[in-house]
């Protein structure tokens, strides 16, 4: 019943905040936290619930943001006709790279995914096809509604909210379904819930897929944002560091963990951007690294974790106990 | 074999020992503790950047710098198992993660705020001119960098084989609570390995200093030009990372020669998602 109030209360702040705070700088802010925040929360299903840190999800990102802005680019359509596809290059790239690597301890997976993430940047700079080092660029003067191009950033900010609420009850279903029980035991010990009959690699795979194609989605809503992409916007490997520091601040393995995160450094980003100029852009990730380690550190379980004692311990949500 | 492809694999196999020095540094670590340090290839773009102010603060050549990159790089590494390494090896696989990679970040972007992001380069001649031997031309700098990489790889390997340090070290990576009895201080040993293995780094990094392109980014490349090293030649092990480091250097050298010098990077990094799909063990490891 407390979390059904406090769930609305947070609706109810989400949906009204673009309408209080209504400067476009505001709303953008908004919008941005609410993408990352989509992002973040799709990884959150390989990396918190599944245990399997993916350091380059960004690969899929670029997946949808590349699909959305090249099915404009290429074939006149709108970049929603693009999401489909860009699913279905995540979810295809996911299986590839997770068969062989989720058999694997962890630490192969992170490396292997950062590989999979640098070797599409490289490959994508050097066709010319997709724009090479340019990228490509979405309709710049909207022919009808369905190019999602918008210059104010208040509907972007909705369509985001409802991708992410989507995105959140997709975790909180699976979470809370056979898979989420199963991805629960696989994390505190792989091998005993191997023993107990869980299907350990199938189970991760099928996260780690579903996680691919919600981060695809991410990516083609950033690209439909920023009206273009191009290979560091769109598959460097900054970017996956930004979806899991948010995810892993926040509280990696709790539903509303990356939301928290997200609405936190992005922020934080944009103030330090904005006050320190181009400077700023080392300076950001000097901090995002120093609080990375800081986690890391002394609060592996992230903010949220903090907060976590005080409720009934282990209800629905899986967070990772430090051992 | 034309002339061209002789000197293309000389090339690729001086640099490749300069690979197998820092992998070995990456594969001592990730042998005794069982941790993966992100921050690895950061460690030899530290290196790289202790050189490059040597040189531009007192004119010193790799003889000043690489000995100093070494210790302040052994001093960094000591400093970190202290710090972080020694908790979050305890901690979750996340935590160990997130550890070393955020400090891959704090190192690479502290680097950017300081010196920018530009390419900087050491001249041509610090080391010497270029060698004519045999038809073959031979700059000194990467003569310099691959011997001294190959001497101290080989050096590596014996202590860790054949002095009593080496025993205690491996007797901690075979069990640290079984050591523990025995009389030695887990700690202390594991400090050993992240000082070696950050020494090795800084070595490395002075090495290449003298030839190789210095931006704060480079260690993204070398970090995974360690990985591959270290899956190829099977974890915890220095001599499958010194086959395996020439091996890649030269890999590396004839796919610039032959495909196009921006698709090396790809070759290397497809040869290593190859090798997790068949043989993780690598080539003369066991899991």
């Amino acid at each position: 019943m407390r979390r059904l109030l406090w769930l609305s209360v947070v609706a109810a702040v989400a949906i009204a905040y673009p309408l209080l705070l209504s400067s476009p700088f505001q709303q953008r802010l908004g919008a941005l936290v609410l993408l990352y925040a989509i992002a973040a929360s799709a990884w959150n299903i390989v990396g918190g619930y599944a245990g399997q840190v993916s350091v380059g999800h960004v690969v899929f990102f670029g997946c949808g943001a590349y699909a959305a802005m090249g099915s404009y680019a290429k074939f006149g359509l709108s970049p929603l006709f693009g999401i489909p596809g860009g699913i279905v290059l995540a979810v295809v790239l996911a299986a590839i790279v997770g068969v062989p690597t989720l058999r694997l301890s962890g630490h192969y997976f992170s490396m292997a995914t950062i590989a999979v993430a640098e070797t599409m940047r490289l490959i994508v700079t050097n066709t010319d096809y997709l724009g090479a080092a340019v990228g490509l660029s979405g309709p710049t003067v909207p022919r009808n509604i369905f190019d999602l191009s918008f210059l104010s950033s208040l509907p972007y900010y909705y369509l985001f909210l409802v991708i992410l609420a989507i995105t959140l009850l997709i975790t909180w279903w699976m979470a809370n379904s056979r898979m989420g029980f199963y991805l629960r035991a696989i994390k505190d010990s792989e091998r005993a819930a191997r023993s107990l009959g869980a299907p350990a690699s199938r189970t991760k795979l099928y996260a780690f897929m579903l996680s691919a194609a919600l981060t695809s989605v991410a990516g083609a809503l950033y690209a439909m944002m920023f009206g273009f992409v191009d290979p560091e916007s769109g598959l460097g490997i900054l970017i996956s560091v930004k979806i899991l520091i948010m995810a892993a601040l926040g509280g990696a393995g709790l539903l509303f963990g990356p939301l928290v995160g997200a609405a936190i450094l992005v922020p934080l980003e944009e103030i330090s951007n904005s006050w320190l100029g181009g400077k700023g852009a080392g300076l950001t990730f000097v901090v995002y690294g120093a609080i990375i380690v800081l986690i890391a550190r002394f609060q592996p379980g992230g903010i949220l974790s903090l907060f976590k004692r005080r409720g009934k311990p282990g209800v629905d949500t899986g967070a990772s106990h430090a051992p | 074999m034309s002339f061209v492809l002789v000197q293309v694999i000389v090339g690729g196999l001086l640099l490749g020992a300069v690979y197998a020095l820092f992998s070995s540094g990456l594969t001592l670590v990730w042998g005794m503790m069982n941790i993966v340090n992100f921050a690895h290839g950061d460690f030899v773009m530290l290196g790289m950047y202790v050189a490059y102010v040597v040189y531009t603060l007192m004119g010193g050549g790799p003889i000043l710098g690489a000995p100093l990159a070494t210790l302040v790089l052994a001093t960094l590494g000591v400093v970190v198992y202290f710090a972080l390494i020694r908790d979050i090896m305890k901690g979750p696989m996340l935590a160990q993660i997130l550890g070393t990679f955020g400090l891959a970040l704090l190192l690479r972007y502290s680097v950017f705020w300081w010196f920018g992001a530009n390419f900087l380069s050491m001249p041509q001649d610090i080391v010497g001119g270029t060698y004519a031997f045999a038809g073959l031309r031979i700059e000194a700098s990467r003569l310099l960098a691959g011997v001294v990489a190959l001497l101290v790889t080989f050096g590596l390997h014996l202590l860790l084989t054949r002095t009593s340090l080496g025993s205690k070290m491996l007797a901690v990576a075979e069990d640290a609570t079984a050591a523990q009895l025995m009389g030695i201080r887990p700690d202390t040993m594991q400090a050993i390995a992240w000082a070696i293995a950050a020494g090795a780094t800084g070595l490395a990094g002075a090495l290449i200093a003298n030839f190789f392109y210095i931006v704060p980014t480079v260690g993204e490349t070398l970090a995974i030009v360690a990985f591959v090293t270290v899956s190829l030649g099977g974890f915890g092990s220095v001599p499958g990372a010194l086959v395996a480091g020439l091996l890649i250097g030269v890999i590396e050298s004839l796919s610039g020669y032959l495909i196009g010098a921006v698709y090396k990077d790809i070759v290397v990094y497809v040869l290593f998602l190859f090798f997790l799909w068949f043989r993780p063990q690598g080539l003369m490891g066991k899991m």
